[in-house]
């Protein structure tokens, strides 16, 4: 498989290092449910088949972040972007992959 | 050796003078099961066997049957050899693909005594109780039978030849290529892609398993644009090969389609010479990144599936063809040639110019074409149409055929050779790898690509185009596109010429009355009957087929039996064969050597090393190393006289806490973290406060994982207001920083903070013991004080050593003693450590290693590797006093859930042997005193233990439930492992100096 850093470009999967959904969001601590919140933030998660969006990390590069919208199925990535931008605006493949 | 002298042959009897596009001029010699023959360079193993009119070269793998040589191509499953001998002896080894070198040496296999006379092939005669599913049914009961009786005998009887039992002597390769064009292939569609998508200025890489490109241009007697086709096969390989851009792989089989348009391939760089050249590897693993690829892998011939067809002495028609036009060797005298398709026609003509002849064409199908009869007249053959080889006579080789005609007669044809063609079945195993299902074509009789991997196109025999015409204008075609697509301008295809060809065929999957077993796996022995089975016993889906049966399971993967027996079945459970289906390809195409996969990455270098700042000094020194992660870090520095590494460790441990220790501690992870948000970041990711730290000043730090679970612990230092130096452990630098760089980039982003790794930045020594202030002073510039007045426990500083040279100074201890660690660049590290060792000399002191930082540590009771097991919170270490209140932090919220502060939980403690001469290790469980010792009781273990040289016995910690509530009571430390089983104290984990007097100084 190879993945497009945003900063280094095309690169091969050996470099990166698999960590999942990037929609995830922490909670905020001070949530009253901030307990249960936080077993479904850690421990909880969809496995899709298709489209996901999820997060993948430049170990042996450049140690950027990246969130990457690939068909779990096939392997393809439609489009990868820094996690610090945003958490990564949904790309027009997604939405196509939705409709 | 004599005996091997008298034996040589005395000819190539069967080689054709004036054939073959091969050199004859020059001779060399080989042997074959001891005896020596002859060949010319550029045969394969097989076609100067034929040569030399052996035919049979191997036994098969369940009956031990009489096998020849099939086929003339990696789809060989009956011809497999054992080759070269010693530690590069290679077994089931193509004797097909097997380039042919002077002095090569090849045995038989799967026979014994000899080749000649088998005594397992009585196994044929017992065949109804190897027949499908016998490993299962017959050595069912009783189980004990299965070590002592049946798996020796079945491996006695079913091995296929012996691997080398010592290690392999030569190196491999791995290299990574990208171009714009990839063909793989290099038959007639090959070539014309590799050239158009050459004239249209791409970066191509063709390869192919032979040694020279061209394919069936040069097995066929064909022309393109009034040329012999293997003369134009031999004009367009040197014109790839003269083209910038193009590389072109020989000997190289594409074995693997991957995601991201990754290719595997396997170049075999030195397999056709005896020993691999100096510095050259035996094989080169290929990872080709290729934005386009033309697929141009040809086609396989399908075997007659008749009785007795496994004889030596009946092959493919194409592979006949094969050994008469390109290696000029005729495979026999008297020639009958059996198909069910107008392909196999020209084989007549073919073994009529090598001067044999053809005793009958026999074709399945009644009624054939004016312009295939009009060939059969003129070669004045005896043509049976509606006819079929029911079966064949002789032992060891074939001396007839058994031939029904239309009408039912039975005619007795006697020959030394059957060239058969079922049809032909397009190589698409690599346009499936992405798991794509094949197509069935009724034209063709065979399954063609379907959907296909980005970025591939198939050309030729390989999409089912099987005419030489359309090879050539669907890879000239494909080529142009593929180039474009890629990138380089719109070029126009170029077309060839050639003469016209028929293909029609009409399909027969197996003859309808046979005598005899009819073969449709030879290399696994699977016959029709073994089909008929399954299919009675209810394993009629084609996946269970192959399981029951072993159909295509051997290391031909089923090349020529596969579609057969699935068209067999088919008919059996009166279905189609699409509706069958196929069973799923996978890579590799052909085997591939574990040893090319690992490439460089054995023995030693199996993962980088790497060295700690001081290394190449204590190798001077003779120190033992262990390995730490990647590193290798001195374990211990034995000293003449001293008997073994314990006498070593306590002697280091004893200077250490008596005078001073020196100990190389750069392989700790070291971070560097700057920004305004420095702070806020280190609050974030610590449970404790980081807040009130003054700069110049150095804090113990524990890091939890969202879980709640200790992920790492180290000391960080404030180095500037907004400028930290965090320390990892030396195991978890690169997932410490890998989870740091989540926080910073996932979590809070809009945080103004940076991280930079600077561990092999450092090279860092620790100094410990009372006279390490004293040794210090010896380095430490005069201008700098320190005192503990000026440079109390837990200060950080910078300082200039040895006259200037700036570095690093703080005041940290591991050991609990005093204690100093002083960085200084990398580059200065070596000189450093010698300088210390000097100055060290004065106050007697030791260099010590990882075993004697072990022992001092768990005398203090610091947390290692054992502890931050990844499953014990800060709580069960004694932290959670640690753990801020006034903050959110990483793993606060999950790690104070109420299962996790549990008192019931194991929690860490010390432990004394009750009997100083008791010996604890880590891995022992803990019980109370008395109980049973069975799981039921468990109660914890033994993270870590050692010897404590100053306490005189050994100290342990451990984790064990309610642990810090049962300080002095005594508990079972039972270790089934060992043994043993014995008494020890519950005591506090701090066994040395625990009000830190030491510490302070
Ligand atoms: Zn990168």
């Amino acid at each position: 498989m190879r993945i497009n850093c945003p900063c280094c470009g095309e690169r091969s999967l050996d470099e990166f290092v698999y960590y999942g959904d990037a929609d995830l969001r922490r909670p905020d601590p001070q949530d009253e449910e901030a307990g249960a919140k936080f077993i479904a933030y850690v421990y909880e998660r969809t496995n899709p088949s298709g489209f996901h969006r999820e997060l993948w990390y430049h170990g042996l590069g450049c140690r950027t972040w990246i969130v990457a919208e690939r068909d779990t199925r096939t392997h393809e990535i439609y489009a990868t972007c820094r996690a610090v931008d945003g958490g990564a605006p949904e790309g027009a493949a997604a939405d196509r992959e939705r409709s | 050796m004599s005996e091997r002298d008298a034996s040589k042959e005395a000819s190539q009897s069967f080689r054709v003078p004036g054939m073959g596009s091969i050199d004859t001029t020059r001779t060399i010699t080989f042997t074959f099961d001891g005896r020596i023959y002859e060949g010319h360079p550029g045969d394969t193993l097989a076609s100067a066997l034929l040569a030399n009119g052996v035919r049979l070269v191997g036994r098969s793998f369940k009956y031990h049957r009489p096998r020849g040589i099939l086929s003339a191509g990696s789809e060989e499953p009956n011809a497999l050899v054992e080759l070269r001998t010693g530690n590069r002896r290679e077994p089931n080894t193509k004797a097909t693909t097997v380039e042919l070198y002077d002095g090569l040496e090849a045995s038989s296999q799967n026979r014994w005594p000899s080749l000649a006379f088998d005594v397992l092939s009585i196994n044929q005669l017992a065949g109804s109780v190897l027949s499908a599913g016998f490993y299962y049914k017959t050595f069912m009961w009783p189980a004990a039978f299965w070590e002592k009786l049946y798996e020796p005998v079945i491996r006695r009887a079913a091995g296929l030849g012996r691997a080398a039992s010592e290690a392999d002597p030569d190196s491999y390769d791995k290299v990574t290529a990208h171009c714009d064009v990839l063909v793989i292939g290099g038959g007639p569609a090959g070539l014309a892609a590799a050239l158009s998508a050459a004239s249209a200025g791409a970066r191509v890489i063709i390869a192919d398993e032979n040694p020279e490109l061209g394919g069936r241009c040069l097995a066929e007697k064909r022309t393109i644009d009034e040329m012999p086709s293997a003369v134009w096969a031999k004009h367009a390989q040197e014109k790839l090969r003269s083209t910038n851009e193009v590389r072109v792989l020989t000997r190289t089989t594409v074995f693997g389609v991957y995601d991201g348009r990754t290719y595997g391939a396997l170049e075999r760089v030195s397999d056709h010479l005896p020993v691999p050249p100096q510095h050259q590897p035996r094989q080169r693993l290929w990872r080709i990144i290729a934005k386009r690829v033309v697929l141009a892998s040809g086609a396989t011939e399908r075997p007659m599936v008749f009785g007795e067809n496994d004889r030596p002495g009946v092959m493919l028609a194409g592979a006949v063809r094969t050994y008469i036009n390109r290696f000029g060797v005729v495979p026999g005298r008297h020639a009958a040639v059996f198909a069910n398709n107008d392909d196999a026609i020209t084989t007549i003509a073919d073994i009529q110019r090598a001067g044999a002849e053809v005793v009958a064409y026999v074709d399945s199908r009644k009624e054939l074409s004016p312009a295939v009869l009009a060939v059969l007249s003129e070669a004045g053959v005896d043509a049976i149409l509606g006819g079929h080889v029911e079966s064949t006579t002789g032992t060891r080789h074939i001396t007839g055929a058994t031939v029904r005609t239309a009408d039912g007669e039975i005619r007795n044809l006697p020959c030394d050779l059957i060239a058969m063609s079922g049809g032909w079945n397009p190589n698409l195993q690599l346009a499936t790898h992405l798991n794509a299902r094949p197509h069935w074509n009724e034209t063709i009789a065979a399954f063609v690509p379907s959907a296909l991997p980005p970025g591939m196109a198939v050309a030729g025999a390989a999409n089912g185009l099987l005419t030489l015409a359309e090879a050539l204008a669907s890879g000239a075609q494909l080529g142009i596109e593929a180039a474009h697509e890629a990138g380089r301008p719109a070029v126009e295809a170029r077309s060839y010429s050639t003469t016209p060809e028929a293909s029609s065929i009409a399909p027969l999957w197996r003859v309808p009355e046979t005598k005899g077993k009819a073969f449709v796996d030879f290399q696994h022995d699977v016959t029709t009957d073994d089909v008929v089975l399954a299919h009675r016993e209810g394993f009629a889906a084609v996946e269970h087929l192959k399981r029951y049966t072993t159909l295509g399971m051997g290391t031909d993967q089923g090349k020529t039996s596969n579609v057969n027996a699935l068209a067999i079945m088919a008919a059996l459970t009166e279905s189609t064969i699409p509706a069958v289906g196929t069973t799923t390809a996978r890579p590799p195409y052909t085997p591939v050597a574990i040893g090319a996969l690992g490439g460089a990455h054995r023995g030693r270098d199996f993962k980088p090393e790497r060295l700690p700042p001081s290394y190449k000094w204590a190798r001077e020194q003779g120190a033992v190393f262990t390995q730490a992660g990647l590193w290798l870090r001195p374990q211990y520095f034995p000293r003449p006289g001293e008997r073994d590494w314990q006498e070593t460790v306590f002697r280091e441990v004893d200077t250490t806490r008596n005078a001073v220790g020196i100990c190389d501690v750069s392989t700790l992870g070291k971070i560097d973290v700057q920004g305004r948000d420095a702070i806020k970041f280190l609050e974030s990711i610590y449970i404790n406060n980081w807040g009130s730290l003054a700069v110049g000043r150095a804090r113990y730090g524990v890091m939890l994982r969202e879980d709640g679970m200790v992920l790492d612990d180290g000391t960080t230092a404030r180095l500037g207001e907004h400028h930290f130096l965090m320390t990892t452990t030396t195991g978890n630098a690169a997932k410490v920083l890998q989870h740091l760089e989540f926080c910073r980039q996932c979590l809070w982003p809009d945080l103004d903070v940076q991280l930079a790794p600077v561990t092999d930045q450092w090279a860092q020594f620790s100094m410990a013991g009372p006279k390490s202030r004293d040794l210090l002073r010896k380095i430490v510039d005069s201008e700098f004080d320190i005192s503990d007045a000026a440079f109390p426990y837990m200060a950080a500083g910078e300082v200039a050593i040895c006259g200037g040279l700036k570095a690093r100074l703080f005041r940290l201890s591991f050991s609990g003693e005093r204690a100093y660690e002083i960085a200084v660049p990398s580059r200065y590290g070596d000189a450093l450590i010698r300088r210390l060792m000097t100055a060290t000399e004065e106050f007697d002191g030791t260099a010590y290693g990882t075993e004697a930082m072990g022992v001092m540590r768990i005398e203090k009771g610091h947390l290692g590797a054992a502890e931050m097991n990844g499953t014990t919170t800060a709580y069960d270490l004694g932290l959670g006093r640690m753990m801020s209140d006034r903050k959110d932090f990483i793993g606060r919220t999950l790690g104070s859930r109420s299962g996790l502060m549990d008192p019931d939980r194991p929690r860490l403690v010390g432990l004394r042997p009750i009997n100083p001469k008791h010996k604890i290790s880590a891995g022992a469980h803990l019980l109370p005193q008395k109980a049973h010792r069975t799981a039921a009781n468990d109660e914890g273990h033994v993270t870590s233990a050692a010897f404590s040289p100053i306490l005189g016995h050994t100290i342990a910690l451990g984790l064990l439930k309610r642990g810090p509530e049962r300080v002095g009571e005594i508990v079972g430390v039972c270790d089934p492992v060992r043994g043993r089983d014995i008494l020890a104290k519950v005591v506090s984990p701090e066994f040395f100096d625990p009000s830190g007097e030491k510490l302070r100084g």
